[in-house]
């Protein structure tokens, strides 16, 4: 009886709850898409922050402004909160919001338990973030966390951080079994695989590593979580462990984590190219292998990251060719990007300039990253700052260029008004000033010898440790114009047609900007 | 306007001027003094410019299009979203730059881990936060911890030309020899580079890593501990000296005296009469020698004794025991013994340092495992074991009044 009363009452239910229940109880792909890219984009400020900590030590030689116990737990949580609580999260809100709107389904398949996967985050890191008013402070032990430093070693809080990573690991499985379920089940009829937008195929191929390696990250802290407090010696030596045995575990989850911060960025960037270029996209069946293949690879490289813990020849050489076939792939995605431009009729609105940006630094990172693969020269990259450049190119050009693309892209759609493209110029060009200000310069610190993850440096690294503070405060600041630009977009402005971009294809420019609370509950017909 | 900008630009180039008059602006890596460090540039030189060449060509055909093909100059789009041809030609050429690139590495990571032959073994232990550097050949070692004094890092001294790349004794090696490393750890993961030299080895606890070195140029070379070890992972700097084979040898001959000395001092009560005896049955010798020779035994059995069983007064022993702190727990438990609860307890008033003085030694020599508290009983000497303990039961108002003798942590140790 009152399910037929409920049935009943949804009918004629269709707008959003009011007040604070819309947000905590929504089961709607775009509200909760929302509250992913607001919550992303608070952690990516809070991780900023710590950032500025870091380069503010590093302006000068000497101890100035913090003590080492204290940046070592600003870059743990810098790195931890980036990874986990900026860019993961943004991609799953993208996704949120976009995989319905491009394959057209009304909503994700499994919409309570997208409710739930959101609103573990804001749990997940309220514990995280409280570690630093605890006594003996936050996580000092990298975000690699390598033990023993981080068991035998590690401050009491590292139990709340285990329990932190787990909820995390929870809320990331969860995203990804709806994200698969979504996309296998509720395509529109006619859209075969073949025919998916690439967002929809990176995201499949993501959710897919998702769920392969959150379990053993999982493992990983488990394990530890026994050695701290159960009295268990998996990682340690004196009881007869292994101190590396965690770094293969944690690396089987890390390598592959990497490109689920990539991967979906190269969906999105595979949109915006086209889109700006007014031209279809170059080589869509090779970008969907390329993709494939480089998420197999990414379960067959990990020891490229432990070159110089000591594992055998044979051990040394596999990871080396292994890695360096990642190149392949990757190569072949970027070169088929370059061709969609060649020829077009290109334009360069805001998500273009952070489209070209991402494909010029991501290949710059992409260069490093062979160098890196070179496991003899990687004896002297190894733990520098040059590791520090490398992956910074690919994470804030790639990933966080990617994010904003998107952003920009999809704004018109999310808020039914342009953003103020002046302004949203403005951001992209300081930011891209300031990113290569604050991270090529250190690649040549890292040449020159500095060691990654101290706080105090000899002399001959003053000069470009001084540079990069300088891009890094540049690029920090400039992030607050993001806010302001989306936050005025959001209140207004020019209205937006359906289909604010002419060359732009998909499902999502069908409906109306902004996008109704309700889409494509009559599924469309693909031809 | 412009008088904003005009003011801005005094400021970033005040700011850069002292760093532009300093500069030091290195921007390669080092093709460092060994064979292996060579080879490593060469690597690193060859895919630096086939990354270079392949950027060229990527990125020219992208400017081009920027330039060439944009809309704001009429340019009509082209329809093309495929070519065989080309997608197999992308795919093949890289994969045969790769291999191209992966014949070299191989062979010299295969030469990299050839630890054969070696001429001399150095055993290397990462400690928190200082190296251990031990000649398993010549049954001699010795710590080598930073020297660059507090006052530096905090800024209220002039920072000196090896600013934080300086120890008290650095590891020495002869030159042209090939020197086989073995690499352990004693707490957590730290990891031995000397960029010069092109090694780079993680010291693990529990494994024995192994690398090699070749040096043909004497120097002093500089690196760092690579590895994130904790609190003072930045000040934990390598330091080479690379020198000719018979200063090398006359070097150690020194040393092994030296340790032979020490272990005489402390492993045994020696008396003299057990020493002339001992001299006796050892060999036969002319009188006159015999003569010098036990006056030399006794010189040194009276330096054993003014050590370990000399009348040591408190106030000797706290002067002592302040520079033993200073070197050897001071970055933990601080200078002024308030630690850094709770990974790092305070020692000022704590129940260790002023109760129980068994407990206190224990403490001292055993450590405590499981926790950052390492056992110092194999890192000091018995002076200054027990000039520490002292000196913390007499430091920052842990005015006990109490302090021990050497030899009463001689009998400590020995009754273990």
């Amino acid at each position: 009886m009152s399910a037929v009363a409920d049935t009943h009452n949804q009918e004629h239910h269709h707008g959003p709850a009011k007040g604070i229940s819309r947000w905590l109880l929504t089961t709607n792909h775009k509200d909760i898409g929302s509250m992913y890219l607001i919550f992303s984009f608070a952690m990516f400020l809070l991780g900023g922050s710590m950032a500025m900590v870091i380069r503010a030590e590093l302006f000068q030689p000497g101890l100035q402004i913090v003590q080492p116990e204290f940046f070592n737990q600003m870059t743990t949580m810098h790195g931890l909160i980036m990874v986990f609580g900026a860019v993961m999260p943004a991609f799953v809100g993208l996704a949120n919001w976009m995989l319905p709107l491009m394959i057209g389904a009304p909503d994700m398949a499994l919409p309570r338990m997208n409710n739930w996967s959101f609103w573990l985050l804001p749990c997940a890191f309220l514990i995280l973030v409280s570690t630093l008013f605890m006594e003996g402070g936050a996580p000092n032990f990298g975000w690699t966390f390598y033990a023993p430093l981080s068991t035998t070693y590690g401050p009491p809080s590292t139990t709340f951080f285990i329990f932190a990573i787990h909820i995390m690991g929870v809320s990331s499985i969860m995203g990804a079994i709806n994200v698969i379920a979504t996309i296998l089940n509720l395509r529109a009829p006619g859209m075969t695989l073949m025919k998916m937008p690439l967002f929809v195929w990176t995201w499949l191929i993501t959710a897919f590593l998702l769920i392969a390696v959150m379990p053993v990250l999982a493992g990983a802290v488990t394990m530890m979580l026994m050695d701290i407090n159960f009295g268990t010696s998996f990682f340690d030596a004196s009881g007869g462990g292994d101190p590396v045995l965690f770094q293969h575990v944690f690396w089987f989850f890390g390598h592959p984590e990497v490109y689920i911060m990539i991967l979906p960025a190269f969906g999105a960037i595979s949109h915006i190219v086209p889109a700006f270029s007014r031209k279809p996209l170059f080589g869509y069946p090779s970008m969907v292998y390329a993709t494939g293949a480089i998420a197999l690879l990414s379960f067959l490289v990990w020891a490229h990251h432990m070159f110089t813990v000591g594992i055998p020849l044979a051990g040394q050489l596999f990871f080396m060719y292994a890695t360096l076939l990642i190149a392949v792939p990757t190569g072949v995605k970027v070169f088929n990007w370059v061709t969609t431009m060649f020829r077009g009729s290109l334009s360069f609105e805001a998500p273009m300039l952070f489209a070209v940006a991402f494909i010029i630094l991501f290949s710059i990172g992409g260069f490093s990253g062979l160098m890196l693969a070179i496991a003899p020269a990687d004896f002297q990259y190894h733990d520098t700052y040059f590791v520090v450049a490398h992956f910074h190119y690919v994470l804030v050009p790639g990933a966080i260029f990617g994010i904003f693309a998107s952003a920009y892209f999809w704004l018109p759609k999310w808020t039914g008004n342009m953003y103020d493209e002046t302004l949203a110029k403005t951001h992209f060009w300081l930011s891209f000033v300031g990113m290569n200000l604050a991270f090529f310069p250190m690649h040549f610190l890292g040449l020159a010898g500095m060691p990654r993850r101290i706080p105090d440096y000899a002399l001959q690294f003053a000069d470009f440790n001084m540079v990069s503070s300088i891009g890094a405060f540049m690029f920090g600041v400039t992030q607050l114009l993001f806010l302001f630009i989306v936050v005025k977009c959001a209140r207004g402005g020019e209205k937006a047609p359906a289909k604010p971009w002419d060359g732009a294809e998909g499902l999502e420019w069908t409906v109306p900007s902004p996008a109704p609370y309700h889409t494509f509950t009559t599924p469309p017909e693909v031809k | 306007m412009r008088v904003h900008a005009k003011r801005a630009l005094a400021l970033v180039t005040g700011l850069l001027l002292p760093a532009v008059v300093m500069a030091d602006w290195t921007m390669n890596m080092t093709p460092g003094v060994t064979g292996t460090s060579n080879q490593i540039f060469s690597l690193h030189m060859t895919i630096l410019w086939i990354c270079v060449a392949i950027g060229v060509v990527v990125f020219g055909v992208m400017f081009w299009s920027i330039f060439a093909h944009r809309k704001s100059q009429g340019h009509k789009a082209a329809n093309f979203h495929e070519n065989t041809l080309v997608e197999v030609l992308w795919t093949a050429i890289p994969f045969a730059i790769l291999v191209a690139m992966a014949v070299p590495a191989t062979a010299t990571l295969i030469e990299m881990y050839d630890t054969t032959e070696s001429e001399v073994d150095i055993k290397i232990t990462g400690y928190q936060w200082r190296w251990q550097y031990e000649y398993i050949n010549d049954g001699f070692g010795y710590f080598s911890s930073l020297s660059t004094p507090r006052d530096q890092i905090e800024n209220r001294q002039a920072k000196g030309e090896n600013y934080l790349l300086e120890v008290d004794k650095p590891l020495v090696i002869p030159v042209g020899k090939k020197v086989r490393f073995l690499l352990t750890a004693n707490d957590v993961i730290h990891s031995w580079w000397v960029p010069e030299f092109g090694v780079k080895k993680d010291a693990i606890p529990g494994f024995i890593n192994e690398t090699w070195t070749r040096v043909d140029e004497p120097g002093i070379y500089r690196g760092q501990c690579t590895e994130l070890c904790g609190k003072d992972h930045g000040f934990m700097p390598v330091v080479v000296e690379a020198v000719p084979e018979e200063e090398y040898v006359a070097w150690v001959a020194e040393q092994k005296e030296a340790a032979e000395a020490e272990r005489q001092l402390t492993q045994k009560d020696w008396t003299l009469d057990e020493l002339i005896e001992r001299g006796e049955k050892a060999e036969a010798v002319p009188e006159e020698e015999y003569v010098a020779w036990v006056a030399e035994q006794k010189e040194a059995a009276e330096a054993e004794r003014q050590l370990t069983q000399k009348d040591w007064t408190l106030d000797e022993l706290i002067e002592r025991g302040e520079k033993a702190y200073a070197s050897a727990c001071a970055s933990c438990h601080q200078p002024n013994g308030a630690g850094m609860p709770p990974a790092f307890p305070a020692l000022k008033g704590s129940p260790i340092a002023t109760g129980d003085m068994a407990a206190h030694i224990d403490i001292v020599v055993n450590g405590v495992s499981g926790t950052a508290m390492q056992a110092f009983g194999g890192q000091l000497s018995e002076v200054d074991l027990a000039a520490v303990i002292t000196y913390e039961r007499n430091a920052w108002g842990n005015n006990t009044g109490e302090m021990v003798t050497p030899k009463e942590i001689f009998d400590f140790n020995n009754k273990e």
